[in-house]
C-alpha cells in the first residue's frame, strides 16, 4: 500500500525541478550517408553542397561540423536540386513536380534550414503544345536565370516556363511553347513530329538573356531571352540526353542515348546548324548505353575536361557504374560499385574568368561520395571528412568507447593514417569548405566501432558532429576464406581498355558470412581489444606502433562439455592460417580462441588487468586467460530439452527451404485440380456456390485476427542457453570480509552464474602478473523465476555506483569504488530490473517493467547523466530502450522510472537493434543501413550542429528590381 | 483394535496406531499447540521421524476424519471424550477412500480397510476431500467493488504442468463517452485451450474482454504489449473481464443502474485507479521469488533485503517452496499455510463451539 502510494504520489517538485536539469531528450544529428540519394547541388560561391533522398530530405554540407538538415513535408524523391548562388537560398523540385524554396536563415547566431515557400504547377487537363494554353504538366528540368531570379522550367510538354523565385510565381506571359520554337526551324526538319520534353537547359555565363535549350528529339535553341527569338539552331537527330555549354558561350556538347557526344560551334552564322564539329561514340563501336550528362570544362594549360556518366558498351559493360573523364588524351574510366546520382565539378564561375580551371569532381553514388582531386596528375581521390559510408560492408554490431585518453586516440589515428595512402601536401584538401563550425571543441574523445560483415571493424571519431573514419582493422587476414582465388581471376582477366580505375569503398559483398564480426569489446587503457564473430572466434589483439609478422596462438574451446546426444549441423569454424603472418601497424591479433561448436558468439567482455576475456555463445561460456594461453573454464548452458541450438542456424534455413518446396507443390497442386474442376460444369457449379457462400459472411474471415498465446517461459524454451551477457567484477561474492575478481554470466532462460576467480595479483609497479594458473569456483547460481533473458549485469558499490571499468581507478581516471559499504548487483533481464545485495543474496529493489508496462528491454546501459545548473552534480541512472522504441531512465540502485522518451519506431526492428548506448547519456541508432541517427537523453551532453555561414543575398533589393509580372 | 481410554478433564489421552503399532500418550487439552507439532509428536512417538503420514481421527460419530492443519486438529482434540483415536497411514499406501463424513455408516469395517489395506483395496480414485492438498487455482475477487458488468478474475499458475491455457485477440467494443457512443479498440478472449486453466476454471469465455491485467488498464496498449504484461504476471495473473455473456451476473439491489448492458462501460473510467491500492500489495507480495543456489548447492529462494510484513507472504510461495525441494526455509512457511486450510475449517468451527474456549486457555504438550 505504502509502495504503492509513493509510486504514485511522485511528484514532488524538488525532484521534478532535478530531473529536467538532468534528462532532455533531442535527436541531434544524423551521422554517415544519407540513405537513398537522388539529387545534388554544389553553390561554388559559399563552397556548400546539397544531397537531395528519395524520402524528400535536404542534407547541406559545407566544412567538417557544418551540417543542415531540413524535411520536405511529402516524403516525395528529391529530383533536383539548384543553389541560388551566394544566396543560402535553394530550389528543390519533387517527383510530383512541386518547386519549394529553402533558406539557412540564423537564429542566434546559429544557422538553420527551413523552407520559405513552395510553388505546385497547376494541373490542367489536356497536352502541351495542343489546343488552349499549355499547361505545365511535367517539370523536367529546372534553370536559375538572372542571378537567380528567375527559373526556367523545361517540361515534358516542350514549353518552358518561367518563375519569378523570391515569390514562386509562374510568369505567365514568357511562356515559351514549342510551337514558337517549331516555326524558326526548317520545314523538312519540322516533319510533323514533335519536338519532344525539353531534356536541357543551359544558361550563358556571361550573357544572362540567352538560354541554350534542347528538346529530347535532338534540337538544340540558344533562346534569346530578350529579344524573345531563336539566335541560333542545331538540328541534332540523335536523342538527346544532356548539354553542356562552354564558358565563351562559343562551343556546345551534347550527349546522347546512342552513347555518343557530339561538339558544336555556336560561331557560326546566323542559318541552322546541321552538323556538329565531331561527333564520337567514345566506347563504340558496338551498341552502348545512353550518356546521361556530360560536362565540358576549359583549363589555362590548355586541354579542356570532359567528363561524363554511363556510354558504356551494352553487351560487355553495360552494368558497370562508370564516369569518364578524359583530358586530351588522357582517359580514366572510373568504376563505381554503386549508382551513379549526379556529379558536378568545383571550378571557377566567375564570369570575368577565362576559364574554367576544374579543381575537383564530386560523384555522388547511390552509396558514397567520391571526391576526385583534377589538379595532381593521376587524380587521386580525396580522403572526406564526413559522408563516410557506414556500410560499406553490413554493419553487424556497434559499441562506444567514450573518454579515449589522447595516447591511445594519437596511436589509432596514426595506425589509421598509416593505413591509406597519405596525399601529397601540394595535393587538394576537401574543397566543400562552407561555413563555419561553431561548436566547441568537444572536451572528451569518443570512438565509436563497428563490426562489419567482411569481418572488419572501424574506428570512427564521434565525439562531433562528422562521423570521420579513423581506422579499419581486418580479421579476415588470419583465416583461410574459399572466395580469395576468385577475385585475383577476376583481376587478371580485365582488359586493359576500356581503361577502369576502381574508386570508392563501398563492397557490399562479403566473401564469408562467418567473418562477420558480433562482439567488439576495447580497454582503452591497454589498447587491446577483443573481436568475436559468427563462426566462434574470438580473437585477442593489440595495438601495435610497427608493423610485425608472428604466428598467432591458437586455442579451442569446447562448450559442449561432453553433453551427449547433440550434433552440430550448422557452420564450420574458420580454419586459421598457421605460421607467422605479416600484419601491418594496428591492432595485431596475438591469441584465437575457438568456440566449439563454431555457433556465433552472442556475448563477450574483456578484463585486460587480469588478462582473462570471457565468451558465450549459444551453447555455453567459457574463460580464457590470454596471458598464459590457456582456458581456465568451459560451461554448457544447454537445456537437455534444446535441440534447435545445437543443430546451428543452417537446419533452419533447410526447414525454409523445405517450407519453400512445399508451398510451390502446394500451388501446382492448386492448377491441377483448378484443370480438372473446369472440365467439370456440374462442380464448376458447386464451387461458385461455395464460394457465394464464403463471400455471404466476410465477417468469418475478420474473425479470425490474429491473436497471441498467454503461456508464461517454461525452462525448455528453445535457445534457452543463449550466453547473453558477461561482466567482470572486483566484488564481495563469497563472504562480507572479502572481495575479489568474480565473473558473471547471465542466460537467455534468466539464469545468472557467479564464479569466483583466483587470479595471481601483480607484484607492485609491475604491468603482468605472475605465470600461476587463475582458476574459477562456481559461487552462485540465480534463477529468475519470470525467466526472461538476462540483458546485462553490474555490480554497485556501497555508495549504490557502478564499478569503474578496469585501470580506471587505479589509473586516476574515476573515483575508486567504495569496497567498504555493501556491495549489491544489477540484474537487467528482458522484463525487469532487480538489485540484490551481496554477498548474501537478498533481493533489494526491483521494478517490472514488462509486468506494468507491457514492453520489453531491448538494450539497457548505465549512463552519468551530468545537470545542467550545477557543475559537478551528476546521477548514474540505467537507461533502457525497449521493444516498442522507447527510452526509459531509472534510478540507480532505487529503480525508479525517472523519464520516458518515444525514440524509435517500434516497427523499426533493426533500429531498436542496432541502438548503443554512451556512457554520458548519449546514443546512435541506425536509421538506415548507411546512417546513425544520434540523440541524447542528457541535459548537459549534447552534440548537435552548430554552425553559421556567411550570406550574402541581396533580398529585397532583388525583388525590387525583378518586380512580379502579373 | 481400538481402545479407549478415561481421562481426567485438565488433559486428553491420545491412543494412536501406526500399522500394528499402537502408542498412548497424553496432551494438554486447553492448549493443543500447532499440527506441525503435534505432528512431529506423533513421527517421535512412532519413531517415524522421515517418514510422511496421513493422520486421521475418529469423531463422535464414529466417522474417519483427517487432521492435517491446525484448524481440524483443533477441532479432533475438541471432540476427544476423553480418548482420541488417532490414525496413522503412510502416504504413499494410503487408502484414501476411508475417509469422509458417512464412511463408518455406510461400511461398518472402514476401519478394517484402513488396518488391513490390502484386503479388498478400491481403485485408487481422485482424492478431493484432503484440505492441505487443496489449493486455489482461481478466484473472483473484489466483487464488492466492481461493477456488476466487470468480472475480475485471478488465476494461480502451479509450476508448468497445466498451461494457462487462453488466447487474446485484436477486437473492438463500444464505450459511453462524453461524445456519445464509440467505438474503440479493445483485447478480447479469443479462444481457451481445452483442457487449460482458464478453461477448466469456467471464469473466462471466448469473446470477454479484457480491461485490466494486474490492475493495469489495457486500453491503449497493443495486442503484443498486453500478452507480454499477461506472460510477465502469469504467475498470479489477475485480469478484468467483461464477460461477453452478462447474464450471469449477480444483479445487487445495490446497484441496479442501467449501466449492466451488453457492451457499454461507463463505470470503468473510474473504477480501476480507485482499485489498485488493493491490488498492489499483493501483487507486490505474491512476487515470483527468484532462488540462488550457494557454493553448497542447495537451492533458496532469495529473502527481501527489507523485511516486509509477514502476514502478506501470499500463496504463490507455497509453490516455490515445493519447487525448492521443502527444505524449510522460509520463514513464514507455517503462517503461509493457514490461509489453504480457512475454506474446510469454517465447516469445522461450526460443529465446534466449544472452541474458542480451547484458544484461550494456555495448555502445553505434555508426553
Amino acid at each position: 500500500m505504502m509502495k504503492f502510494r509513493f509510486r504514485r504520489q511522485g511528484a514532488d517538485p524538488q525532484r521534478e525541478k532535478l530531473k529536467q536539469e538532468l534528462f532532455a531528450f533531442n535527436k541531434t544529428v544524423e551521422h554517415g550517408f544519407p540513405n537513398q540519394p537522388s539529387a545534388l547541388a554544389f553553390d561554388p560561391e559559399l563552397r556548400i553542397m546539397a544531397i537531395g533522398t528519395r524520402s524528400g530530405a535536404v542534407k547541406i554540407y559545407g566544412a567538417p561540423g557544418v551540417e543542415f538538415t531540413g524535411l520536405h513535408r511529402d516524403t516525395t524523391t528529391v529530383t533536383q536540386m539548384h543553389f541560388l548562388p551566394g544566396q543560402g537560398r535553394l530550389l528543390t523540385l519533387l517527383d510530383d513536380s512541386s518547386l519549394h524554396l529553402w533558406e539557412i536563415l540564423h537564429h542566434d547566431g546559429c544557422a538553420h534550414l527551413e523552407e520559405a515557400l513552395s510553388f505546385q504547377p497547376p494541373s490542367r487537363p489536356g497536352f502541351d503544345g495542343a489546343s488552349g494554353p499549355p499547361s505545365l504538366t511535367r517539370v523536367t528540368v529546372v534553370l536559375l536565370v538572372a542571378a537567380g531570379d528567375m527559373a526556367a522550367l523545361g517540361t515534358e510538354g516542350g514549353s518552358v516556363f518561367f518563375l519569378d523565385v523570391p515569390t514562386l510565381t509562374l510568369l505567365e506571359g514568357q511562356t515559351l511553347g514549342p510551337d514558337e520554337v517549331l516555326r524558326s526551324v526548317p520545314d523538312d526538319y519540322r516533319c510533323g513530329k514533335a519536338l519532344g520534353p525539353v531534356e536541357a537547359l543551359e544558361g550563358h555565363l556571361r550573357d544572362p538573356t540567352k538560354i541554350l535549350i534542347g528538346y529530347s528529339r535532338g534540337l538544340l535553341v540558344i533562346w534569346n531571352q530578350a529579344a524573345q527569338c531563336a539566335d541560333h539552331i542545331f538540328l541534332g537527330n540523335q536523342q538527346l540526353e544532356s548539354l553542356c555549354w562552354e564558358r565563351s558561350g562559343s562551343t556546345l556538347v551534347s550527349s546522347h542515348s546512342d552513347g555518343s557526344y557530339a561538339i558544336w560551334s555556336a560561331d557560326t552564322g546566323s542559318s541552322p546548324t546541321t552538323q556538329p564539329m565531331v561527333a564520337t561514340t567514345p566506347y563504340g563501336p558496338f551498341p552502348c548505353k545512353a550518356i546521361n550528362k556530360i560536362l565540358w570544362r576549359n583549363c589555362e594549360s590548355g586541354g579542356h575536361f570532359i567528363i561524363f556518366s554511363g556510354g558504356m558498351p551494352r553487351a560487355s559493360y553495360g552494368d558497370r557504374h562508370c564516369v569518364s573523364v578524359l583530358q586530351a588524351e588522357t582517359l580514366v574510366t572510373l568504376d563505381f560499385t554503386s549508382r551513379i546520382i549526379d556529379f558536378f565539378t568545383v571550378h571557377s564561375t566567375r564570369p570575368e574568368d577565362e576559364f574554367d580551371q576544374p579543381q575537383a569532381l564530386a560523384v555522388l553514388l547511390e552509396e558514397e561520395l567520391v571526391v576526385l582531386d583534377l589538379q595532381t596528375p593521376g587524380w587521386p581521390a580525396v580522403p572526406a571528412p564526413y559522408l563516410a559510408p557506414l556500410h560499406s560492408s553490413a554493419i553487424t554490431c556497434s559499441a562506444h568507447v567514450a573518454n579515449v585518453p589522447a595516447k591511445l586516440w594519437a596511436r589509432i589515428v596514426s595506425a589509421g593514417e598509416q593505413q591509406s595512402p597519405q596525399p601529397a601536401s601540394t595535393a587538394l584538401s576537401w574543397p566543400i569548405t562552407g561555413g563555419r563550425n561553431l561548436a566547441q571543441e568537444p572536451s572528451q574523445r569518443g570512438l565509436l566501432l563497428t563490426g562489419h560483415e567482411d569481418g572488419t571493424v572501424r574506428f570512427w571519431d564521434a565525439s562531433g558532429v562528422a562521423l570521420r573514419p579513423l581506422y579499419k582493422l581486418s580479421t579476415a587476414g588470419l583465416f583461410q576464406t574459399d572466395c580469395e582465388h576468385a577475385d585475383s581471376l577476376a583481376q587478371a582477366a580485365e582488359d586493359d581498355w576500356p581503361p577502369f580505375r576502381k574508386v570508392g569503398c563501398f563492397d557490399p559483398y562479403s566473401d564469408d558470412p562467418r567473418l562477420g564480426v558480433q562482439k567488439v569489446v576495447l580497454c582503452k587503457y591497454t589498447a587491446q581489444m577483443v573481436v568475436a564473430g559468427t563462426a566462434g572466434q574470438v580473437l585477442v589483439l593489440e595495438l601495435s606502433d610497427v608493423p610485425s609478422e608472428q604466428a598467432v596462438s591458437v586455442s579451442s574451446v569446447d562448450l559442449l562439455q561432453d553433453r551427449e546426444g547433440f550434433t552440430w549441423k550448422g557452420h564450420e569454424r574458420l580454419s586459421p592460417r598457421t605460421g607467422p603472418l605479416p600484419w601491418p601497424t594496428g591492432f595485431q591479433p596475438r591469441v584465437l580462441v575457438q568456440c566449439l561448436p563454431p555457433a556465433a558468439v552472442t556475448a563477450v567482455t574483456l578484463h585486460a588487468e587480469w588478462s582473462l576475456v570471457a565468451f558465450g555463445t549459444s551453447h555455453g561460456f567459457g574463460l580464457f586467460d590470454y596471458q598464459r594461453k590457456c582456458p581456465v573454464l568451459a560451461r554448457c548452458t544447454l537445456h537437455p530439452n534444446d535441440s534447435l541450438a545445437m543443430e546451428g542456424p543452417l537446419s533452419r534455413v533447410k526447414s525454409l527451404k523445405k517450407s519453400l518446396r512445399q508451398s510451390f507443390r502446394r500451388i501446382r497442386k492448386s492448377r491441377v485440380s483448378g484443370k480438372k474442376r473446369a472440365a467439370n460444369a456440374n462442380s464448376k457449379l458447386q464451387e461458385a456456390n461455395a464460394q457465394l457462400a464464403e463471400q455471404a459472411c466476410p465477417h468469418d474471415v475478420e474473425m479470425t485476427p490474429v491473436q497471441r498465446r498467454i503461456e508464461p517461459r517454461s525452462a525448455d524454451d528453445s535457445l534457452s542457453g543463449v550466453v547473453r551477457c558477461l561482466y567482470f567484477a572486483d566484488t564481495f561474492l563469497r563472504d562480507a570480509a572479502h572481495h575479489g575478481p568474480t565473473m558473471w554470466a547471465g542466460t537467455n532462460s534468466g539464469s545468472v552464474f557467479a564464479y569466483a576467480l583466483e587470479v595471481p595479483t601483480a607484484v607492485a609497479g609491475g604491468e603482468k602478473r605472475p605465470e600461476r594458473a587463475v582458476e574459477a569456483v562456481l559461487g552462485k547460481e540465480v534463477q529468475l523465476m519470470h525467466r526472461a533473458p538476462v540483458v546485462a549485469i553490474a555490480v554497485l558499490d556501497g555508495r549504490g555506483r557502478p564499478l569503474p571499468e578496469p585501470y580506471e581507478a587505479s589509473r586516476d581516471l574515476a573515483q575508486a569504488p567504495d569496497m567498504q559499504g555493501g556491495h549489491a548487483v544489477l540484474i537487467a533481464s528482458e522484463e525487469q530490473f532487480k538489485v540484490f545485495t551481496l554477498p548474501k543474496v537478498s533481493a533489494k529493489t526491483k521494478f517490472k517493467l514488462t509486468a506494468h508496462e507491457g514492453c520489453r528491454v531491448r538494450k539497457v546501459a548505465l549512463a552519468t547523466f551530468a545537470s545542467v545548473a550545477c557543475e559537478d552534480y551528476a546521477e548514474t541512472c540505467l537507461a533502457c530502450l525497449t521493444n516498442l522504441g522507447d527510452v526509459h531512465v531509472f534510478s540507480v540502485p532505487g529503480l525508479r522510472p525517472q523519464v520516458h522518451y518515444s525514440c524509435i519506431r517500434k516497427e523499426d526492428i533493426s533500429g531498436i537493434a542496432s541502438c548503443v548506448f554512451t556512457r554520458h547519456g548519449q546514443g546512435f541508432y541506425l536509421i538506415s543501413p548507411s546512417e546513425f541517427e544520434r540523440f541524447s537523453l542528457s541535459a548537459r551532453n549534447i552534440t548537435e550542429p552548430l554552425c553559421s555561414l556567411d550570406i550574402s543575398w541581396p533580398g529585397d533589393a532583388a525583388r525590387a528590381r525583378y518586380p512580379t509580372a502579373t | 483394535a481400538k481402545q479407549t481410554w478415561s481421562l481426567p478433564s485438565q488433559s486428553f489421552h491420545s491412543r494412536t496406531e501406526f500399522g500394528a503399532e499402537f502408542r498412548r500418550f497424553s496432551l494438554e487439552r486447553s492448549k493443543p499447540g500447532k499440527f506441525e507439532e503435534f505432528y512431529g509428536l506423533l513421527q517421535h512417538v512412532h519413531k517415524i521421524p522421515n517418514v510422511d503420514v496421513l493422520v486421521g481421527y475418529a469423531d463422535i460419530h464414529g466417522d474417519l476424519l483427517p487432521i492435517n492443519n491446525d484448524d481440524n486438529y483443533h477441532k479432533a482434540v475438541s471432540t476427544a471424550n476423553p480418548l482420541l483415536r488417532i490414525f496413522i497411514q503412510k502416504k504413499e499406501e494410503a487408502d484414501y477412500s476411508a475417509f469422509g463424513t458417512d464412511t463408518l455408516i455406510k461400511k461398518k469395517n472402514v476401519l478394517t480397510n484402513v488396518l488391513r489395506p490390502d484386503n479388498h483395496r478400491k481403485k485408487p480414485h481422485i482424492v478431493i476431500s484432503l484440505p492441505q492438498d487443496f489449493r486455489p487455482v482461481s478466484s473472483i475477487i473484489d466483487v464488492d467493488i466492481l461493477p456488476e458488468t466487470h468480472r475480475r478474475v485471478r488465476l494461480y499458475k502451479y509450476g508448468t504442468e497445466k498451461p494457462l491455457g487462453f488466447y487474446i485477440r485484436d477486437g473492438s467494443s463500444v464505450r459511453v463517452t462524453p461524445h456519445g457512443l464509440e467505438k474503440v479498440p479493445g483485447i478480447f478472449i479469443s479462444r481457451l485451450v481445452p483442457g487449460g486453466l482458464a478453461q477448466s476454471t469456467g471464469l473466462l469465455a471466448v469473446n470477454d474482454e479484457v480491461l485490466e491485467v494486474n490492475g493495469i488498464e489495457v486500453s491503449g496498449k497493443s495486442l503484443d504489449q498486453v500478452t507480454d504484461m499477461m506472460i510477465a504476471n502469469s504467475r498470479n495473473l489477475i485480469i478484468t473481464v467483461r464477460p461477453a455473456n452478462q447474464r450471469n451476473n449477480v444483479v445487487r439491489n445495490s446497484r441496479t443502474s442501467g449501466s449492466s448492458g451488453q457492451s457499454t462501460d461507463n463505470s470503468l473510467l473510474g473504477c480501476p485507479q480507485q482499485m489498485e491500492p488493493s491490488l498492489e500489495p499483493e501483487e507486490e507480495d505474491s512476487d515470483d521469488e527468484d532462488i540462488v543456489i550457494e557454493d553448497n548447492g542447495v537451492p533458496q529462494q532469495i529473502p527481501r533485503a527489507v523485511p516486509n510484513t509477514e502476514s502478506l507472504e501470499s500463496l504463490t510461495q507455497i509453490e516455490l517452496n515445493f519447487e525448492s525441494g521443502q527444505n524449510g526455509f522460509l520463514p513464514s512457511n507455517e503462517v503461509s499455510l493457514a490461509p489453504v486450510a480457512s475454506g474446510p475449517s469454517t465447516e469445522f468451527e461450526t460443529r465446534a463451539p466449544d472452541q474458542k474456549l480451547l484458544e484461550e486457555d494456555g495448555t502445553i504438550i505434555t508426553l
